[in-house]
């Protein structure tokens, strides 16, 4: 029971990841019916908006202190960062809590990012074939890739969680178990939250606001909601956007957990893909349950005791999965009728 | 394209491409391809193009797990020159058949869905296959550090031979390195695309782009659809396993790297970027490609320079600064850059480019079979 639990909470900071991507590729495909393979990079693109974040906030400045001496008898230099000779304690503050604090920056720079992709290129793709789609998305995220690759290069940059939010807790204390037998990074418990947190958001967004319930009657009926009177291309433009920053966020929060590189997102991408394709495509709620779920299955693949019975099954049941729901349940777990099917 | 073609016209092509073929060492030198690896690249490329067209151009259906036919092909390419000896042909046949049935495999599940499942589903086996590769397959593939043939190896029919030095395959006491090796290569590029004119041009063909322009058509007709997409994915596959194979011949070492999801997208990049659905455009791609993988990689600053150097000095900074994005490490910025342009403003690849051109020119509806050959030139 014990290592049944400490598996599903493995298994749900990574299904996170992979719901918060898919919720933003199932809205992009659901309204616009675009298949966006540029979604990956911008997973990408968010995970660097934080290192940005950081490498701006720790932007030193050289003091000479003709106090002090080093041991060697030349005048001691003093670095220290800008913010926090500007800003003091806050300033601390600010530089220990840098990834979540790049949030606030990661929200203007994805969605300009998400609105001006919309805008220069996706637009033209509304009424070509999804194989070009999949194509010029494809072409656009070697392109991003490359520029990232330019200018932070090739190797992942670690970031560092805030210094409270650290280490690991002991999660099976609270839940009454003995001590030291679950234990669990408390920053994945943190991305756990937040991804909770944002797909509430995009969900509450939806059902709640007169946006909302235009953008999902344009789901369902594009043409009828054209005829309306309303004009439903400029709302999908800010849906882009949104699932943009959705992506956005989810790579800001997991750059603790994974140190980013430029290929982060397609390796990221593919997956998500087939989590898509397993909840069903079009199906919000199935993109959210199909990303718990392949991480979920994943984490308990990779257990010892189901390895020895199947060797390999770790790396192989996503994909699996994704095989034998296509084969058997062609729409996915939640897809609707009529939605891409041919 | 397909509107006015003669077995004599046919004839006349297959002559004219089978010539520019043999004669690349010479007319590419100029370019600076003239050296074997490279133009032996360009034709196990071209190949694998050439096959993955035959799914993707004429039935429509786009595969994004083609790499794992192609290191299929390669693993059993290393293990025939492990167990029976270092000759290329049986590691050829052999490769081609191994690829043939684990495309029939992935094929007759795959095909059940078309569109973007289709994608997907080739995708997932193509993963799957690669990360088996690299795990727990390890006993058949090495792993990380790739199959490659060793010395112990039993190597039964020319045990014997090669008692000392490289390891590199012989046909009939011919080392396959260097020109030969290319040449090899290139008979089977010729023979590759000849099958694949024929396929262009036969019944099945037709059967094939009816399912591209409308399936459920072809289904109240009272034909299924299915038996000749399946024919084409294995066909498309054999390429594939040939392709892989003909990579071992010269550099007897399969790795996983070649069965990922990258090396299958860039399949798709070369046969988009030339041109689906033609004969040519595939080649040309690959040609391309790989043309830009080896020459442009090796730009640097100081090469850029003395291009520029006719620029005033003020002038030729930046734009070196600027042209230096785009070589060297930064190849695939290029790369990317291209085919967004190509895909946008030209869906039908390099060969609709030189379609439009000709006409443009002569105002008739095809450009002639000279124009083609020193276009192609152009274009590689």
């Amino acid at each position: 029971m014990d290592v049944f639990l400490l598996q599903l909470l493995n298994g749900l900071d990574k299904g996170g990841a992979y719901a918060l991507i898919a919720l933003g590729l199932t809205l992009i495909f659901g309204t616009l019916g675009v298949v966006n393979f540029a979604h990956g990079t911008l997973f990408m693109l968010g995970a660097f908006c934080a290192i940005t974040f950081n490498k701006l906030l720790s932007l030193e400045q050289v003091r000479i202190d003709p106090e002090k001496l080093t041991p060697w008898g030349t005048p001691l230099e003093v670095r220290e960062p800008y913010v926090e000779a500007l800003l003091g304690d806050f300033g601390h503050w600010l530089l220990n809590y840098s990834v979540p604090a790049s949030i606030l920056l990661a929200i203007p720079v994805m969605a300009i990012i998400g609105f001006v992709m919309e805008r220069g290129l996706i637009k033209h793709f509304y009424n070509r074939p999804h194989a070009d789609q999949i194509l010029v998305t494809f072409g656009l995220a070697i392109v991003i890739q490359e520029i990232v690759k330019t200018m932070f290069g090739a190797n992942p940059i670690p970031q560092i969680a805030p210094e409270s939010l650290r280490g690991a807790a002991d999660i099976g204390l609270m839940l009454g178990t003995d001590p030291g037998v679950i234990v669990y990074p408390v920053w994945r418990m943190v991305y756990l939250v937040f991804a909770g947190l944002v797909i509430a958001a995009v969900f509450a967004f939806l059902q709640f606001t007169t946006f909302g319930m235009v953008v999902r009657a344009g789901m369902a009926d594009r043409e009828t909601v054209g005829l309306l009177g309303i004009n439903i291309e400029r709302r999908f433009t800010i849906v882009f956007a949104i699932a943009a920053v959705v992506a956005g966020l989810a790579g800001v929060m997991y750059t603790p957990i994974l140190p980013p590189d430029y290929h982060m997102g397609m390796d990221f991408l593919v997956l998500s893909f087939v989590v898509v394709v397993v909840g069903g495509m079009g199906s919000l709620p199935g993109a959210v349950a199909a990303g718990f779920l392949l991480g979920i299955l994943q984490s308990f693949a990779s257990m010892n005791e189901i390895k020895d019975i199947l060797p390999g099954i770790d790396q192989i049941i996503i994909y699996l999965v994704a095989v034998v729901i296509l084969l058997v349940r062609p729409r996915g777990l939640m897809g609707r009728k009529g939605v891409m099917e041919n | 394209m397909s509107a006015r073609t003669s077995p004599a016209r046919d004839l006349v092509y297959f002559v004219i491409f089978a010539a520019a073929v043999l004669t690349m060492p010479v007319w590419l030198a100029p370019i600076g391809a003239g050296y074997p690896d490279l133009l032996q690249k360009f034709a196990i490329y071209g190949l694998f193009a050439t096959g993955f067209n035959l799914l993707f151009g004429l039935t429509g259906y786009l595969s994004f797990g083609h790499a794992a036919f192609l290191g299929v092909g390669s693993y059993t390419a290393v293990w025939s020159f492990k167990l029976l000896g270092m000759n290329p042909i049986p590691a050829v046949i052999l490769a081609v058949v191994a690829a043939g049935i684990f495309a029939l495999a992935i094929g007759f599940v795959s095909l059940r869905r078309s569109g973007i499942y289709f994608s997907i589903l080739t995708l997932a086996f193509a993963q799957m296959s690669y990360n088996l590769a690299y795990s727990v397959l390890t006993p058949i593939t090495n792993g990380e550090t790739g199959l490659r043939v060793l010395r112990s190896d039993p190597r039964i029919f020319d045990a014997a031979d090669g008692a000392e030095g490289a390891l590199v395959s012989t046909l009939f006491g011919i080392e396959m390195n260097g020109y030969a090796g290319f040449y090899f290569c290139a008979v089977i590029l010729i023979a590759g695309f000849f099958i694949a004119q024929r396929i262009f041009r036969s019944p099945f063909g037709i059967m094939l782009r009816a399912v591209k322009s409308n399936q459920n058509r072809m289904t109240y007709t009272g034909l299924n659809p299915r038996p000749y997409t399946l024919a084409a994915f294995v066909i498309s596959g054999m390429y594939a396993g040939l392709a892989g194979s003909l990579l071992c011949i010269t550099d007897p070492l399969a790795g996983a790297e070649r069965m990922q999801w990258t090396a299958s997208g860039e399949v798709v990049l070369m046969t988009i970027l030339g041109g689906a659905g033609t004969l040519l455009g595939p080649l040309l791609g690959a040609g391309l490609i790989k043309y830009f993988e080896n020459i442009f990689s090796a730009f640097n600053e100081q090469t850029l320079h003395s291009i520029f150097s006719f620029l005033p000095d003020f002038l030729e900074t930046p734009v070196v600064g600027l042209m230096s994005l785009f070589v060297g490490e930064g190849w695939q910025l290029t790369l990317g850059v291209l085919f967004m342009i190509i895909v946008i403003f030209l869906p039908g690849g390099i060969m609709e480019g030189v379609s439009r051109l000709g006409r443009l020119f002569k105002g008739s509806d095809k450009p002639s079979a000279a124009d083609k050959g020193r276009v192609e030139a152009a274009a590689e």
